[in-house]
């Protein structure tokens, strides 16, 4: 027979296209040819996969190769088809049984010498194949973490083409199982550590509650990154079904090395306030890559210095914001990741930092003040639930040996809290009272008349629109859940209130 | 004689001693030889036969002591295999064969250390 034929996974985003590989060799001058749109990386397998298979003691058919990556019509990029390429040809070439990987899924990079090389997209490429009912998949040995997630799939780890074929042809030889690896990243990150600044503490409490996006204003080195950076710690473990979501997110992103697949933790993605807006949504020419916004989906997005932020950058966070989904146009099509996190802005009160207290120090203008924090204004901030402001730490809190509460702790009253809501929230479809809309705030989780008086005011008095009234109303859920109760009070909706018109002068 | 004319004088040997062993090959399949070199300004064919079936085949032999410098086949490229086409047409109009049918072939023929030889015989390449 001079025909092969083996199944590989082209991905456009998230999604998985279950592509055929073909490979006919027929009589004529001996020459290959590699057709169905593939770029750059994957024209030249050609050389890896000859280079493998020499090396790996098989022979390469000296005659015509004609290699087909079906459907035609997709296009397809990176070095994932290698091993498929390379299995397919050797079928084509008499040289393996096609029965030994036929409705089998194969993925995976070639090197020279015949190693079996890691790439990006393994588990969302697998998800896809499952989907598409492939009992066995075919894996590189660096992809055996993400693999190993899917319980309901055969999966398969290999080290070389050596080791994989010896398998196939005879049965003997075993795959690498998946290392097992903690499902909690180490951290030594712990809300013990910060010192004083209460309000912020209660500020990240009350955003991992109810998934309040959350602006920390205050002087540098007051403690806002050390703040963000331990919201994950109390926030509720990830469920199964999210931590599949997250790891194949950073699988098609190649970010996993930075983090373990089985991670329960959520993530957090802190971008650099020079990020560019591909890099925050999500883009690219050829692999479309999700973005800072993705990375961070069931998690935390940190954004430091905001206000230095380029122009617009912070605005593409508002179609995500809204829909928990940013979807990317191009040429391939539409794609769409999912993009559900807590936005946390930290800011400087003014250019130069100091103009916190009673503004000694400080050397910025009333009106480089103004423009300074103006960046953040508009829009946006009207989706931003919480502004706090961050004190400098006193001689008190920074002299006392006794420690912060721990994110333990915190952690348990989040998830308490979080219980109550799911309770009451139960059969209509959302969990976080960040979610509710705004047409059950005026019928059934309307707080009681003094509080809606107290609100009505506000907005007679023009210092609240509509949409901040909504917003204040479904914070002072997350308190009352915080505390205990069972509607909120006239106490609940104020402190909400100045929480959210807080830290801004 | 130079080095560098030796090793041109034993490729010499080992070209004829190939042309010579694929002619005879194409005897014992019944072809009958009608040229052999046939040069013009161009270039050369080795060897031009017909067939049981009256096709003009032409034939570009490879010979090769060693496969250190790969199969002898893929030493034949497009650019190559365009010229025999044009060789080939260049033959067929100078002996007023224009308009018959022919292939374009090619044959490798690998000598080994022990003086035995392999034959690979491509019919129609193009």
């Amino acid at each position: 027979m001079s025909l092969g034929r083996c199944i590989s996974m082209g991905l456009v985003g998230l999604a998985g296209n279950t592509v055929i590989v073909e490979v006919d060799i027929s009589d004529g001058l001996p020459h290959y040819n590699l057709l169905g749109l593939p770029d750059a990386a994957l024209n030249e397998s050609r050389d890896r996969v000859r280079a493998a298979l020499t090396n790996s003691n098989e022979s390469w058919p000296n005659r015509k190769v004609t290699v087909s990556l079906s459907p035609a019509w997709l296009p397809k990029s990176g070095s994932s088809f290698d091993l498929a390429i390379a299995l397919a040809i050797l079928v084509a070439h008499g040289q393996l049984a096609q029965e030994s990987i036929d409705s089998t899924l194969i993925l995976g990079e070639l090197a020279l010498d015949g190693t079996i090389r890691g790439v990006n997209g393994v588990l969302p490429g697998l998800i896809a194949g499952h989907r598409d009912g492939i009992a066995r998949a075919i894996i590189p040995v660096a992809n055996i973490g993400e693999g190993g997630l899917l319980e309901a799939m055969n999966v398969l780890a290999f080290a070389t083409l050596a080791d994989l074929l010896l398998f196939l042809r005879t049965g003997t030889g075993v795959s690498v199982s998946a290392p097992v690896t903690s499902e909690h990243d180490e951290t030594f990150l712990d809300f013990e550590d910060v010192a004083g600044q209460s309000l912020a503490r209660f500020g990240a409490e009350v955003a991992a509650t109810g998934g309040h996006h959350l602006l920390l204003i205050g002087p540098p080195g007051a403690g806002k990154t050390m703040i963000a950076s331990r919201i994950p710690t109390i926030l509720p473990a990830l469920t199964s079904d999210q931590t599949l979501e997250v790891t194949a997110l950073h699988s098609v992103a190649g970010t996993l090395s930075q983090r373990s697949p089985m991670s329960r933790m959520p993530p957090i993605v802190a971008p650099h306030h020079s990020a560019t807006r591909v890099s925050m949504v999500g883009g690219g020419t050829h692999m479309i890559r999700p973005g800072a916004c993705s990375l961070a989906h069931h998690g935390v997005l940190f954004i430091d210095e905001a206000p230095e932020c380029a122009a617009g950058i912070l605005d593409s966070l508002r179609q995500p914001l809204e829909s928990g989904t940013i979807t990317i146009a191009r040429s391939v099509g539409n794609i769409t990741f999912p993009s559900q996190f807590l936005l946390v802005l930290a800011a400087n009160p003014c250019p130069c930092g100091k103009f916190t207290g009673r503004g000694l120090g400080c050397s910025c203008s009333s009106l480089q003040v103004r423009r300074y924090l103006g960046k953040l204004s508009g829009p946006l901030m009207d989706r931003i639930d919480m502004r706090i402001t961050v004190e400098p730490v006193g001689r008190t809190d920074i002299a006392s040996t006794e420690l912060g509460e721990s994110s333990a702790v915190i952690a348990a009253r989040v998830i308490a809290a979080r219980e109550i809501a799911g309770q009451r929230f139960k059969g209509r479809g959302y969990k976080l009272n960040s979610a509710i809309p705004a047409k059950s705030l005026r019928t059934d989780f309307k707080p009681d008349r003094s509080a809606m008086n107290f609100l009505h005011d506000q907005l007679d008095r023009q210092q609240l629109t509509a949409r901040g009234l909504h917003k204040v109303i479904r914070l002072s859920w997350t308190l009352t859940d915080l505390a205990g109760r069972n509607q909120p009070t006239l106490e609940d909706v104020m402190k909400a209130y100045s929480l959210r018109e807080g830290g801004i002068s | 004689m130079t080095g560098a004319q030796v090793r041109r004088s034993r490729n010499r040997q080992i070209g004829a001693f190939g042309e010579a062993t694929i002619a005879s090959y194409l005897l014992t399949r019944n072809f009958e030889i009608v040229d052999r070199n046939w040069r013009i300004k161009e270039g050369e064919i080795d060897l031009i036969a017909i067939d049981g079936g009256g096709v003009i085949h032409f034939v570009e032999v490879k010979t090769r002591s060693s496969l250190a410098f790969g199969d002898p086949l893929e030493a034949i490229d497009r650019v190559k295999a365009r010229r025999l086409q044009r060789l080939s047409l260049a033959w067929l109009a100078t002996h007023h064969h224009l308009g018959r049918e022919f292939f374009i072939d090619v044959a490798a023929v690998l000598l080994a250390a022990d003086g035995s030889h392999t034959i690979d015989y491509r019919e129609n390449i193009l």
